[in-house]
């Protein structure tokens, strides 16, 4: 196969989903307590896709991968630390906020401007990956937001599948409702591609791609450019947890017949 | 003064709108009539006249081949035209794979924002609508003063309008086609035999990890755990959701339920269904317990775990027992009545 692509993976960081979050208004916005210790990942979706985009790239000799995320230089090289050891790429960071509550159309203008300002990249080659949504925002607009500023008119959500054919077309399976999936077939590059969970494993850590990659993305995370998140006249209301607590019946004597016959009975007239 | 248009799409066959979209239309009715708003409607479909039965005010609609098919570039074009025809304040629409794929593109060539997931609208002097975020953990209020806004409501969070009436008169809005160089081939979907995803099911039957650990003898008896677990599904006609480290478990090389994909996931990286009712079984963590199950009405678990904090709280019935037993005899008793 010869078809060379550049492929831009769009990730954020995100905290951990085991870390118990509770919202606090700060000077700027809504935000996380103790948000800049929490342990972070990247995100889920997103990871899925730099998990593709690599697998794609490795089959299509020439092909080039960068990975542009958006968040605080620290937490950046943090998170990087361990990614770094997945797959190779080249990281175009962006110093800014952390979390979910910024805007996503300031989002996606920072973001845009960066791969923009990327050297060598040729937009025809273009493949534009990142998460459908982002787990914590969850809005799934930045990416399709950044692809429509660069003037991508292809655009694929719910991406569990790409296959790529020798004329530089490709297939896509999108996540539809109802379990189902959507098949289309497009001409070519360059195209938005928004991953759900796709079909790969988390690539196991790998010390030589890390050191490899590491010495790239120090350099590239001292020289980041700062973005300021315009608010877009967002503004929020009220940030809660949800309080809805349930009083829960615990039995503990219940014999399997006996709980078959209560939950028979309480499915009842539904079925 | 606000104006509200509501954005419809038709469903697969093509001659009806889907659900989701006639959710919308009855938002957009309370919305216009708590602010006395104007109200239009928008239906993107390619023969809009039969789809148009009982819509309240103005409809635009597009119309052609190119219309049958959801596909972003297409899609964008005729949201745009129609907004930009209908030149309203507020947008609604269903967040449906179809609109949630263009819906961002649109409010942007229109020079508006956008918010989605929206599980409902309120306020008094102005609009605000309610969203989650990190998935489903925390809940916020927020408010915009920019317009065009555009709201993407989540499917279950509205009545669909009847769409009772005479059919309404619609005005076809041309649309500038870009060069189309996608198509939709088709759909694929598993057997009606094997489809364990079913949206309007009234139960949600979550399997979790424990399905597929060692049992009491030592051994695994994953075979026996998706005979159980299809056996219910068939008779229960409910839909299945699976926790993550179950469904990871296929790509680590594990024994595997074999009609568990990523598809049935729920939780952090995976759906947060709307049933009314939900039955967890085996799931020990938040994934299912809080986050998967935010939209869940009755809530019941089976588990061995008579500490398992993550139950605690967040569901109604806890029974600590073997779900393998437990299974097996609510199956019997389902296959008898």
């Amino acid at each position: 196969m010869s078809n060379s692509l550049h492929i831009v993976v769009c990730a954020g960081i995100v905290p951990d989903p085991l870390q118990t979050l509770e919202p606090l208004a700060t000077p700027t916005g809504p935000g996380l307590k103790n948000e800049m210790v929490l342990p972070a990942v990247l995100d889920p979706w997103a990871a899925s896709a730099l998990y593709e985009a690599a697998a794609l790239a490795a089959k299509n000799p020439g092909s080039k991968l960068w990975l542009v995320a958006l968040g605080p230089k620290a937490k950046l090289q943090q998170v990087m630390m361990t990614v770094a050891q997945k797959v190779a790429f080249e990281l175009v960071p962006v110093d800014g906020p952390i979390g979910g509550f910024p805007d996503a159309h300031a989002t996606a203008a920072a973001l845009s401007s960066a791969i923009e300002s990327i050297a060598g990249l040729d937009h025809t080659k273009l493949l534009l990956f990142g998460g459908w949504e982002s787990a914590s925002r969850g809005a799934g607009v930045t990416l399709q937001l950044i692809g429509e500023r660069l003037g991508i008119v292809d655009q694929f959500f719910g991406v569990d599948e790409i296959s790529l054919r020798e004329d530089g077309s490709f297939e896509v399976l999108e996540r539809v409702e109802g379990g189902k999936h959507q098949v289309s077939k497009c001409a070519g590059t360059p195209a938005v591609l928004g991953w759900a969970t796709g079909n790969l494993a988390e690539p196991r850590n790998n010390p030589q791609v890390g050191m490899a990659n590491m010495r790239t993305i120090m350099p590239a995370l001292q020289k980041a450019q700062t973005a300021k998140l315009d608010a877009n006249s967002l503004s929020y209301v009220s940030v809660n947890l949800p309080r809805q607590q349930r009083e829960t019946r615990v039995e503990k004597n219940m014999t399997p017949d006996e709980i078959a016959a209560e939950l028979v009975d309480w499915l009842g007239k539904d079925f | 003064m606000e104006s509200i248009f509501v954005l419809t799409h038709a469903d697969e066959s093509g001659v009806a709108l889907t659900r989701a979209s006639l959710e919308a239309v009855t938002a957009g009715m309370e919305l216009a009539a708590r602010l006395s708003a104007t109200l239009k409607i928008g239906i993107v479909a390619a023969d809009p006249q039969p789809l148009s039965k009982g819509l309240p005010g103005a409809v635009l609609a597009v119309a052609g081949p190119a219309f049958a098919q959801p596909r972003f570039a297409s899609d964008a074009a005729a949201c745009e035209a129609l907004c930009r025809a209908a030149e309203a304040s507020i947008v609604l629409a269903p967040g449906s794979s179809r609109f949630a794929r263009v819906m961002a593109a649109v409010a942007h060539r229109v020079g508006g924002v956008i918010d989605t997931h929206i599980t409902a609208l309120g306020g008094e002097a102005a609009v605000e609508a309610t969203r989650w975020f990190y998935r489903q953990r925390i809940e916020a209020v927020v408010t915009r003063t920019a317009r065009p806004w555009f709201l993407l409501l989540d499917a279950g969070t509205h009545m669909a309008c009847a769409g009772e009436g005479a059919n309404a008169t619609v005005e076809i809005v041309p649309v500038n086609l870009p060069s189309l160089r996608t198509e939709v081939t088709g759909i694929r979907a598993p057997r009606q035999d094997e489809q364990t995803i079913r949206p309007d099911a009234k139960l949600l039957f979550v399997a979790g990890a424990g399905w597929t650990k060692k049992q009491p003898d030592g051994q695994m008896h994953t075979d026996e755990a998706g005979k159980l677990i299809h056996g219910f599904l068939r008779l229960s006609g409910a839909s299945l959701g699976s926790s993550k480290s179950l469904v990871d478990q296929g790509g680590e090389g594990h024994s595997v339920l074999p009609f568990l994909t990523h598809l049935n996931q729920i939780g952090q990286t995976g759906s947060t269904p709307r049933h009314p009712k939900g039955l967890s079984t085996c799931c020990h963590g938040e994934e299912p317990h809080v986050v998967g199950w935010r939209f869940i009405g009755e809530r019941r678990a089976i588990s061995l775990d008579p500490n398992c904090g993550w139950t605690r709280g967040k569901a109604d019935v806890v029974y600590i027992a073997d779900a393998f037993q437990v299974m097996a005899k609510v199956n019997e008793r389902l296959a008898k009545s």
